[in-house]
């Protein structure tokens, strides 16, 4: 072993250990610790001592045992058999992890994260004398019945290509391209390593314009998010974020889906495991597993792994965005991660901020959420990344430093409500507090996508909501007895909307994923109820009336009973309530006339 | 390995500090002889030469002079044979009862390793208390980690001990199974009442305790759920047992872990609680579980009291975070003399939802369970408005709520500590009160779940009001 790339263990202390005798290590350079070599990174260099996180366990090791340096940053290894699969927080495969080391992890696993031995069929893009760039793509692999893996140049290589393979099947590290680059020559295979914590390169930023269409109607209507976007989505415990990470993950148009699993339960990650496979993507009619990669560094694992394992998804995803794929990353949660730099920065004995966090919490926050974005890649396709960070506060309460801090850095804010959970109304999205700056920036889509009406029903929806929120103040006070009837049908409505529409049944097969075409007649249906109620309550029909009816029942219950692509039950429903309400009108009338009588 | 180390550095708090230490791991296990005495302690923190020790049994009567420490180059195991079962042991595993050591058939690190998530089974098997609130409303699930939520002075530890005695696995038999009890800093006579408890309903033997009591060291309290997990573990994965484990009370292991970290002069979050509070409670609940390719369970009912009855507090609060739901007490609740007082609406079992319903439970178990909820929930805003404007004044269907408010707590709720409702008869309770409502109400209940279930109860409802 070469003498000065070594040092040795001076400090332990937890997760944290100090290295001296070798003054050479570089921030951020991953080292291998101890005997049982350990995954680290150094973390601060001081004039005689190095400070390295080390992302297993530290239990045992000892003063005096080495610490190697590798020379390279924490990376991740880019390649095809990176979908499909569940990684650690630092990329190494679980399952790999499992055959050996059983059904407990044990520390000192030293396991590739991809596959080298396994062959991929391999269709060349180019071909002997083209140029190619970095992110040219030069293959395609078939990495899962869904995703067609191109193979890029990495960003650090341009020339002329001199020789090029055959089609056919090929391992990861065989060179499938020669490239004349400069005076030398290099060889291209289908792997890249990526430093994590290092943006991957891109040509432009281009602006948003479209949503990631979710199928969950308090999302697409009322606080969308578009894709490229950055969506938080803040709750106290048990108030839903997961349930809706997973309802994203499994139905929003993304090409590809990156879950991790930060710092939360094994149960949850056991639950994707289990479901997804299962479940079937209604636009292609395979199991979402094959879109899916998941990143699992629960709770209990260590928490240094817990801080890099957001690093490795974004990088993941900006691997397949550079392909052109829209990639959606989900993060939950984001606050474990915020916790896991306070008790490395509380170690290090560093000045906190507030609440004990590290006074640079929001510029690491800004870094991660700015790697979101819809860009032109190197090599001309589009891509984008939406980054849905799920922020879980202490106490439940918003004013909290994660909270607060993530919020200036996204621009649709999903406000969990443990009120709204407490009464079983899910997804528990406060319709007052959450707001979406998106919806602007989509309106073309929506325009383009609906008839162009979208926008104005969207506002009298959240209208009523306002008004009735306001009218609840003085019912509160005084019951709702004495409110005039508008006011009354005003509540009634209201109620309409938020059984009807807001609220969606996550394990109902018709009510886990509504088109926003279904969304739109929903509206309309809710809204022409209003229209016509308003009327009858002008010419004093009680509201009770009209409630007797089970019209607005039927009207709940629409989202059940009606079907989600033919859309024409909708047109019988209005007809009935047109029949219903008019029928209550002549009713009326003939009371009125026989009273006069 | 036989080197002595004279004497200490520094004693702060429940630590002490080494000098001039020479290989000593981190977590390693040492032994102090004090005086005639032998303390265990744990390396915590190394620097150097200088290790930081927790010393389990306290530091009281050390000082700087009249130690000899010896290294013992392992971490803190625990003994484990299936002749544990029925033993009593303090908090780090080592016996207690007078019924002499325990014959090990293994020894184990109490730290446990986490469990690769792709080697969990993902809990649905519905365990059946016998409680209409649990079973109908949070449901416990077999390997699900469900705390209770309680306060100081609220029967908490009745209804353990009713879950422990009435817990049933539908279908199977129950003969697989053991309950491992974990006291933390409880005082004499809860230890005490849990074991009478125990051994009136006749399951002492399948019982293994670990006692850390109020007037016990802190240090020790650290070990105690993890030595408790770590038999558990033994239990469930090696033994195929079906492992109940209860650990009470969290909130004085917080203190403990918050005292520890205050000593070594840790830089504190909320409350004084240290940064990595929610870290530490993980790795304890995240211990509840069950393998893919093995039998045995471990289900967790974790005790702690809310410091003035504040939910928000770090020690809930951070629980809730991490476990599969909670099943909350309410003191109002109590007040009232309604047993067990949980209270409804912030109480939820996540695991619920896989294990009722058909083949589960029953068919309308789902359905009833949010109706129940959602219209308790409503009875809350009409007693804030009944308590504004007068119950008289309310309107006929707000006065049918508080009618239903009243019978869903003093029926639904209440139940004596040794009645055992099956899931038909809490369901079916479940109607009965949903009956004093009208039908329109109910709109978290399908139509024909409500045709083959729903009866008015009330018997003028209807026809006389219609308006046409
Ligand atoms: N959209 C939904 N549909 C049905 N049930 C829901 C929905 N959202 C949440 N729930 C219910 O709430 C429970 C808790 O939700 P979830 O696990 O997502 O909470 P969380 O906010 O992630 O909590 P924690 O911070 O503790 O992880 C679920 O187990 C489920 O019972
Ligand atoms: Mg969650």
């Amino acid at each position: 072993m070469i003498k000065n790339t070594q040092g040795m263990i001076y400090g332990i202390n937890g997760p944290v250990i100090r290295v001296r005798g070798n003054n050479r290590l570089k921030m951020l350079e991953m080292v291998l610790v101890g005997d049982e070599k350990l995954i680290g990174e150094v973390i601060r260099v001081d004039r005689d001592e190095a400070i390295v996180q080390v992302y297993e366990s530290t239990a045992g090791l000892k003063p005096g045992e080495p610490v190697i340096s590798t020379g390279k940053p924490l990376s991740v290894m880019l390649g095809p058999g990176i979908i499909g699969n569940i990684f650690d927080g630092i990329q190494r495969p679980l399952v790999k992890i499992r055959e050996k080391s059983g059904e407990f992890i044990r520390r000192g696993m030293s396991v590739t994260q991809l596959e080298l031995d396994r062959k991929w069929p391999v269709k060349m893009l180019v071909k002997a004398g083209d140029r190619v760039e970095p992110g040219t793509k030069i293959a395609e692999v078939q990495e899962t019945e869904v995703v067609k893996h191109f193979v890029l140049v990495p960003p650090d290589i341009r020339g002329e290509v001199i020789d090029v393979a055959k089609d056919g099947e090929y391992t990861l590290c065989q060179p499938i391209l020669k490239i004349q680059c400069g005076p030398s020559e290099k060889e291209v295979t289908m792997v890249q390593e990526w430093p994590v914590r290092k943006p991957r390169p891109y040509r432009s930023r281009l602006e948003l314009n479209k949503p990631l269409v979710t199928g969950q109607r308090v999302i697409d209507t009322l606080f969308p998010i578009a894709k490229g976007g950055a969506a938080a989505i803040p709750g106290g415990f048990g108030t839903g974020k997961t349930m809706t990470q997973h309802q994203l993950a499994k139905w929003s148009n993304a090409d590809i889906i990156v879950y991790v699993g930060c710092g939360e339960r094994g149960n949850e990650i056991t639950e994707v495991l289990e479901d997804f496979p299962k479940l079937i993507d209604p636009r292609n009619n395979q199991s979402l597993m094959k879109r899916t990669v998941l990143i699992a560094n629960t709770s209990n694992m260590p928490v240094a792994a817990r801080e890099a394992s957001i690093y490795t998804g974004i990088t993941l995803a900006e691997f397949y965005r550079d392909m052109g794929y829209d990639v959606a990353v989900m993060a939950d949660s984001t606050s474990r991660w915020a916790e896991a730099l306070r008790e490395i920065s509380g170690r290090l004995e560093e000045m906190p901020a507030e609440e004990g966090f590290p006074a640079y919490l929001p510029s690491r926050l800004s870094e991660f959420y700015e790697r979101a974005g819809m860009v032109e890649n190197l090599n001309d396709t589009k891509g984008s990344i939406s980054i849905i960070g799920a922020v879980s506060p202490q106490g439940g309460d918003f004013s909290e430093p994660v909270t607060q801090n993530t919020k200036r850095f996204i621009r649709c804010f999903w406000a969990l409500d443990k009120q709204l959970a407490y009464t079983r109304h899910y997804p528990a999205i406060n319709w007052a507090s959450s707001y979406s700056e998106y919806f602007e920036d989509c309106q073309d889509w929506y325009r383009e996508k609906t008839d162009g009406t979208f926008s104005t029903k969207r506002a009298e929806l959240l209208r009523i909501l306002q008004e009735e929120s306001k009218l609840l103040e003085i019912v509160k006070l005084i019951g709702s007895d004495i409110l005039p009837d508008e006011q009354k049908l005003v509540l009634e409505i209201a109620k309409v909307i938020r059984l009807g529409f807001l609220q969606q049944n996550a394990y109902h097969e018709n009510d886990t994923y509504v088109p926003v075409m279904k969304q739109l007649k929903m509206m309309e249906t809710i809204l022409e109820l209003y229209a016509g109620a308003k009327r009858l309550v002008q010419r004093s029909i009680p509201v009770s009336v009209i409630r007797k009816t089970g019209i607005l029942d039927e009207v709940i219950r629409m989202k059940y009973t009606l079907d989600n692509e033919h859309l024409s039950g909708f047109d019988r429903l209005v007809d009935k309530i047109h029949e219903t309400l008019d029928q209550i009108g002549r009713d009326y009338q003939v009371r009125e006339r026989k009273g006069l009588e | 390995m036989s080197v002595e180390y004279i004497g200490l550095k520094e004693i702060s708090g429940p630590l002490v500090i080494l000098e001039g230490v020479k290989d000593a791991s981190s977590e390693e296990m040492v032994e102090i002889q004090v005086e005639g005495e032998k303390r265990l302690g744990r390396i915590i923190e190394i620097r150097g030469g200088l290790c930081v020790v927790q010393v389990f049994e306290g530091t009281d009567g050390l000082s700087l002079t009249n130690t000899r420490t010896r290294l013992t180059g392992r971490p803190l195991e625990i003994p484990l044979s299936l002749e544990i079962l029925g033993r009593t042991l303090n908090g780090i595993g080592q016996p207690i009862d007078g019924f002499g050591g325990i014959f090990p058939e293994r020894r184990r690190d109490v730290n446990g390793h986490a469990i690769n998530p792709v080697a969990r089974r993902y809990p649905r098997n519905y365990i059946q208390t016998g409680i209409s609130s649990i079973d109908g409303l949070t449901t416990l699930i077999r390997g699900q980690k469900l705390p209770i939520f309680s306060g100081s002075g609220i029967p908490h530890n009745q209804l353990a001990v009713q879950i422990v005695r009435q817990a049933k696995i539908s279908g199977e038999e129950n003969q697989n199974f053991a309950v491992v009890f974990a006291a933390m800093g409880v005082k004499h006579d809860v230890a005490e009442f849990f074991k009478t408890s125990f051994r009136r309903s006749g399951v002492l033997d399948r019982v293994l305790m670990f006692l850390n009591l109020a007037n016990d060291p802190v240090v020790e309290r650290i070990v105690t759920p993890r030595a408790a997990l770590t038999a558990a573990e033994y239990l469930a994965f090696e033994h195929h047992m079906h492992v109940l484990v209860i650990l009470t009370d969290m909130t004085s292991y917080a203190e403990a872990l918050r005292e520890i970290s205050s000593s070594k002069g840790e830089i504190p979050s909320r409350k004084g609680y240290p940064g990595y509070l929610y870290s530490d409670l993980a790795s304890i609940y995240e211990r509840a579980g069950m393998l893919d390719d093995r039998e045995g369970s471990i289900t967790q009912i974790p005790i702690l009291t809310m410091p003035n009855d504040d939910i928000t507090h770090p020690v809930p609060d951070l629980t809730g975070y991490i476990t599969e739901g909670q099943v909350v007490l309410e003191r109002t609740l109590s007040q009232k003399g309604i047993y067990p007082p949980v209270s409804v609406l912030p109480s939820l079992s996540r695991l619920m939802k896989d294990g009722i319903g058909e083949g589960y439970t029953r068919e309308d178990h789902p359905q009833v369970a949010n109706q129940l909820f959602s219209s308790y929930a409503r009875v809350q805003e009409v007693r804030a408005l009944a308590s504004v404007i007068g119950e008289d004044e309310l309107s006929d269907l707000d006065k049918q709520y508080m009618e239903f408010g009243q019978s869903f707590e003093s029926e639904f709720l209440q139940q004596s500590i040794d009645e055992e409702r099956d899931i038909e008869h809490t369901l079916d309770l479940g109607w009965m009160l949903l009956g004093l409502l009208p039908r329109e109400e109910l709109d978290r209940v399908s139509d024909d779940i409500l045709n083959k279930y729903y009866h008015d109860n009330d018997s003028e409802g209807g026809g006389l009001q219609s308006w046409t």
